[in-house]
């Protein structure tokens, strides 16, 4: 039977056969992720189900990247009982400190997720492995309980939506605009409970870290996966990494779909998705003038190397807006020390921006950049639901960080080849 | 099984960070998550909920985080049961295991108004509208959920395979 990248990967790992959409499977999984936010739960969830041990100390990974560093005494309380559970369970990849970065940075550049693997998530973004060819899926603490006895969970076999790109992108266009424009076209249950599976000559050129922006966002289309094939650029990747025994991956002739898209990206500008839900999609052109208290640069979705220097290149001899805040977080330790190396802080501090640590911090109003009532922030994370960044009355855009670095020069929402 | 109480009725996409904002999420306790239910979607929402009360809702209640503080919230806020247009993946999972009841209606949610009183036959599968006497058919659970609800959540589910394994 002609099998589509989800149902190929899924079936890497089960010994039912699979043979259509809906059917149910029980899968081995290749690594099991929680947070310092969502882990807490699965342990008390592991608990009650009288585990005692993980089921494999190597495959699980458990990365306090929310709230730290610890931004109050209850936060810290909570990665406490993670470290413990950690050490007690002797799980190898444990991450708080001068080791940790934002999960779903951190794992890829770790080699600890690549092709064909099946990981399950206590985060939604888990999603964003896709990018590497990887059935990588969010989940609630307790299904990921499950999973850290078992060593398996329940799948139900998704249908996929193909999506291929073609055209020729603009100067300033990139993967971030082509999600946004996606989840617009799609809205934000477009893709429930479906796989997306991307392709085209777009995707072909494009590199390993944009499909992993890309992937990041399927979920925010309401989307179980956003799986990229595995072309010769990803087994680089996987083995500049440190990985081996990567094999490339595509979908069979003749597979399945639910629904097939074609989208020329020619003539495509910067997307900008607007409050207060993610489908809410305008070219940035449209919201010229629309002023802007606050920018942030970094997250699961735009903090690694490529969105540093991307922001950069914009920032190069220009100066942040005095009426507006510039936090650039890199996603991980290694990032932050490339982009120090490669001279990428100077820029940025004399743009006047702050430059913080890997943390997931503002995305979701956590810390590091909490918005007022009545101010708009302009972000190159992922969500922009009310309230998602501090105050019920204060509004996030998500863009590029190209967009969201030229818009904190122009002190409003600019075209970054406008400025 | 029967519940008997209130509707509260909500928008469509209603997010996990308007069930419950990440600020509340330094905690797994159900009263305390409960007590801040939906304040990302109105400040001292939650005031209003009597025991048993029920939320209805658009299409894809739940989406946005896979945190599991969302249904717990609900139930710490004493809703047993939510009726949606539907409901998003994640969430969808969380409730089960959790054991928070979600009834799929499709656009017959718009049968059930805010402030209405519903009676919800759990084992039959319908809802009784007790302001209107409109009666609302549920969408059947499916038969893997079924199958953990009879084993009580996937807590006990686990702990037997661990059992059987060893």
């Amino acid at each position: 039977m002609s099998h589509n990248l989800a149902e190929k990967i899924l079936q890497a790992h089960t010994d039912e056969e699979i043979t259509r959409a809906g059917q149910i499977v029980t899968c081995r999984v290749s690594l099991v992720l929680a947070n310092d936010i969502t882990a807490p739960l699965a342990i008390k969830s592991f608990k009650g189900m009288g585990a005692t041990k993980v089921f494999d100390k190597d495959k699980v990974a458990l990365v306090c990247d929310h709230f730290t560093p610890n931004k109050d005494i209850d936060s810290a309380e909570q990665v406490k009982v993670v470290r413990e559970f950690a050490h007690e369970m002797g799980v190898t990849h444990y991450y708080e400190g001068g080791d940790c970065g934002v999960e779903h940075a951190l794992l890829p550049e770790l080699g600890l997720v690549g092709p064909k693997d099946i990981v399950v998530g206590a985060d939604s973004h888990t999603c964003t492995y896709g990018g590497l060819g990887a059935f990588a899926t969010g989940m609630g603490s307790t299904d990921i309980a499950g999973a850290l006895a078992l060593g398996e969970t329940w799948f139900k076999v998704p249908p996929t939506i193909r999506v291929e790109f073609d055209g020729q992108l603009e100067p300033f266009v990139g993967a971030k605009d082509l999600i946004l424009h996606l989840i617009g076209r799609l809205g934000v249950s477009g893709a429930l409970y479906r796989a997306l599976e991307f392709g085209g000559p777009v995707i072909d050129n494009m590199s390993i870290e944009g499909r992993m922006t890309m992937a990041n966002m399927a979920i925010e289309a309401g989307g179980k996966v956003g799986l990229f094939p595995v072309d010769a650029k990803t087994l680089a990747y996987c083995a500049a990494h440190g990985r081996t025994g990567d094999k490339a991956l595509k979908a069979d002739p003749g597979a399945v779909y639910e629904q097939e898209l074609s989208l020329s990206v020619t003539g495509m500008g910067p997307q900008v998705s607007c409050p207060h839900l993610p489908d809410n999609v305008r070219g940035v052109d449209e919201l010229k003038g629309m002023r802007v208290d606050q920018a942030v640069i970094g997250s699961c979705t735009n903090g690694r190397i490529e969105d540093m220097r991307e922001a950069a290149a914009i920032l190069k001899g220009r100066k942040a807006n005095k009426n507006v805040r510039l936090i650039i977080l890199p996603a991980t330790p290694k990032i932050w020390r490339q982009a120090m190396d490669e001279g990428l802080f100077s820029i940025f501090l004399d743009a006047g921006a702050v430059v913080g640590p890997p943390t997931c911090g503002p995305c979701l109003g956590g810390h590091m950049g909490i918005l007022a009532g009545g101010e708009r922030c302009i972000s190159t994370t992922n969500r922009n639901f009310r309230g998602r960044m501090g105050s019920l009355e204060s509004e996030v855009y998500l863009a590029s960080p190209a967009v969201a670095a030229a818009s904190a020069v122009a002190g409003e929402i600019i075209h970054p080849g406008k400025l | 099984m029967l519940v008997t109480g209130k509707v509260h009725k909500v928008g469509a996409h209603i997010d996990t960070d308007a069930i419950i904002p990440a600020r509340f999420l330094v905690t797994t306790d159900a009263e305390v998550l409960g007590s801040n239910c939906m304040e990302g979607l109105e400040p001292g929402w939650v005031k209003r909920v009597q025991k048993n009360d029920i939320i209805v809702a658009d299409e894809n209640f739940g989406c946005g985080s896979s945190r599991e503080h969302a249904p717990i919230a609900i139930l710490g806020a004493g809703m047993p049961v939510v009726v949606a247009k539907s409901f998003a993946r994640i969430f969808y999972r969380n409730a089960y295991n959790m054991g928070l009841v979600l009834l799929e209606v499709g656009a017959d949610a718009d049968k059930l108004r805010d402030g209405d009183t519903l009676e919800v036959d759990l084992d039959a599968g319908q809802i009784k509208n007790l302001t209107t006497g409109a009666v609302v058919v549920c969408a059947p659970v499916p038969q893997s959920m079924q199958d953990l609800l009879d084993a009580g959540g996937l807590v006990p589910y686990v702990k037997k395979r661990l059992a059987e394994k060893q």
